[in-house]
């Protein structure tokens, strides 16, 4: 079964957010990285760039098929990992820390409210199993 | 049941199993006004012997380069095919236009592309190239697709001497409001304006090298150094042959090398088809359109070939592509390869050299003995621009008369140009071929200078 970590707030894309002193951390889950398996490129914006909540910044590419990554929340992004241009297994080793991809200073971290909590989002991987 | 040529028994029993009596009454759900009444008037049918003497005659109107002695190029030459090279190229393991659709099945197939790609990509002076597209026009295009997909912008500047042709399948492409094409100046980019156009919304500046009427400019690499200031990508449309000779366009700054394949061992075949080729840096190769072969290693560690990155293309990434070319120009990149095989380093060396030359000699006898001069003072390649003191289209029909093609009447594309020959010059014509042309050209101008006496005279 796919690791939920607790404290960290879900898209229904299967994104995962962590804020940090207004800096919001993002990465895809292990739920994700298990259903795209081998990973071999990741697009990430430049820093600077500004996203919107539910808006595409990136793409992640698995050996047959491509997928949109989605900001969890709005702002600038101020950190980008780029170290998986050399290392995109780390997000199949490593999805919530290695693998993590972009670091968004969010305008109203309030907005993460909206997303799922850990319980939520393991609801909805049950679901999804069924 | 065979496809063709049903019988009377097989309608009967068709219409027997539909239930209906006779062919009309499918059509009853037609209006009688609507339909015709009688018959289609077709002629009849003509035996095998009657059609081949029938269409023999239709092609017998076509005026075909191979009759006459031929000078025209503007995006299409007439090289030499050795002939060895449809010896190869018909073999049947070879003969399809496609990449396969099971494509790790056809090795052959693949090292052939990965060949093309990696001569493509040495031509260019670039990290990598794909496995080709349709023609010149298109891969310019997709060349600014790249080019916007990767700076996120939206504009495309066009520098004067990109074929006429060319400029509106970008425009096409690309949208005719992205494109700003600056008119060239003396032959030449010019430079100040384009300059000028390159902003921080530009995706990409289009340069030809050489350009449509021949020339070797060397503005270009300042040009792509500013167009790296703006934070736009150079997209260099390159004649391969001339790529022997000249500098590669990656190592004076282009981003992309894209161009006409037509004169790799192609052929003139009445103007088509072509082959398009795209090179670009390798940061650039997730952007690219069209398919890539690579090389690797099977489980036993044998040298194979497989098609690569196809994340990048339509049938995975859908509408997020950048490109929908999924298919690549595969019998003309298997010509090319073929030939650039052939010929090697040295003797594609070879040609461009003797082209460059007989052009030269030609351009001087034109100007020596026919007195016609050049439109333009700029160093040229394996084409030049005359300017006639007659209209070109008029010095074309008196060369068709005479069996030399002369020249392309630029009139074609504008009316600023109607007295402007662009000619292109081979390896295969001789000083014999050029005298013979030279002669032709002077008949031209001097039936110029009659007319003119002759109205001077009254």
């Amino acid at each position: 079964m796919a690791q939920v970590p607790a404290g960290l707030r879900y898209t229904k894309e299967h994104e995962w957010a962590k804020l940090d002193g207004g800096v919001v951390t993002v990465g895809v889950t292990d739920w994700a990285q298990e259903q795209l398996s081998d990973v071999v490129y990741v697009e990430l914006p430049a820093v600077g760039k500004a996203v919107r909540q539910s808006d595409a910044f990136g793409v992640i590419e698995a050996v047959k098929t491509v997928s949109d990554l989605y900001a969890p929340v709005s702002g600038e992004v101020v950190e980008v990992n780029t170290a998986l241009a050399d290392n995109p297994g780390w997000v199949n080793e490593s999805p919530y820390e290695k693998g993590w991809m972009i670091r968004i200073k969010a305008k109203d971290a309030k907005e993460l409210d909206a997303l799922l909590d850990a319980t939520a989002y393991g609801a909805l991987l049950e679901e999804a199993h069924r | 049941m065979s496809y063709v040529g049903r019988s009377d028994a097989e309608r009967k029993r068709m219409l027997e199993t539909l239930g209906l009596r006779r062919f009309e009454d499918l059509l009853a759900d037609v209006p009688e006004a609507l339909r015709m009444g009688s018959p289609l008037a077709v002629p009849g049918p003509l035996s095998e012997i009657e059609v081949r003497a029938h269409v023999g005659e239709l092609a017998a109107q076509n005026d075909a380069a191979k009759g006459a002695l031929c000078f025209l190029g503007g995006g299409m030459y007439d090289h030499y095919v050795p002939a060895s090279l449809p010896r190869l190229v018909f073999r049947s393991e070879f003969l399809t236009c496609y990449t396969p659709y099971q494509p790790e099945v056809a090795q052959g197939t693949l090292a052939v592309i990965f060949e093309f790609q990696s001569m493509i990509a040495e031509l260019a002076g670039l990290d990598v190239a794909n496995a080709s597209l349709y023609d010149g026009g298109s891969a310019v295009a997709e060349a600014c697709l790249v080019a916007r997909a990767h700076t996120g912008r939206g504009k495309v500047v066009v520098a004067g001497g990109l074929h006429p042709n060319y400029l509106q399948v970008v425009r096409t492409v690309v949208g005719a409001e992205n494109v700003i094409a600056v008119p060239a100046e003396g032959g030449r980019v010019d430079a100040p304006r384009v300059a000028r156009e390159l902003g921080p919304d530009t995706a990409a500046l289009v340069v030809t090298y050489p350009n449509f009427f021949g020339i070797v400019d060397d503005a270009l690499p300042d040009l792509a150094r500013r167009a790296k200031e703006a934070g736009a990508l150079t997209v260099a449309c390159a004649e391969p042959l001339s790529l022997a000779l000249l500098t590669p366009p990656g190592e004076w700054g282009a981003d992309l090398c894209v161009g006409e394949g037509q004169p790799l061992g192609v052929g003139l075949s009445f103007g088509g088809p072509a082959l398009g080729f795209l090179a670009a840096k390798k940061d650039l190769v997730r952007r690219l359109p069209g398919r890539l072969a690579g090389q690797t290693v099977d489980g036993q560690g044998r040298r194979g070939f497989v098609l690569t990155l196809q994340t990048r293309e339509q049938h995975i990434r859908r509408e997020k592509a950048t490109s929908n070319i999924c298919t690549n120009q595969g019998l003309l990149a298997l010509c090319a390869t073929v030939y650039m095989a052939l010929l090697g380093k040295q003797g594609l060396r070879e040609v461009a050299n003797l082209c460059f030359q007989r052009t030269h000699h030609a351009a001087a006898q034109a100007e020596a003995k026919a007195g016609l001069r050049l439109a333009y003072d700029a160093p040229f390649f394996r084409e030049f621009v005359l300017a006639l003191p007659v209209p070109a289209s008029e010095a074309c029909r008196v060369g068709r008369e005479r069996g030399v093609l002369v020249g392309v009447d630029l009139g074609r594309f504008d009316a600023a140009w109607a007295n402007h020959l662009l000619v292109a010059v081979t390896e295969k014509r001789t000083k014999a071929d050029i005298d013979r042309w030279t002669k032709v050209m002077a008949e031209i101008a001097g039936s110029r200078r009659e007319v003119g006496a002759e109205v001077g005279s009254r």
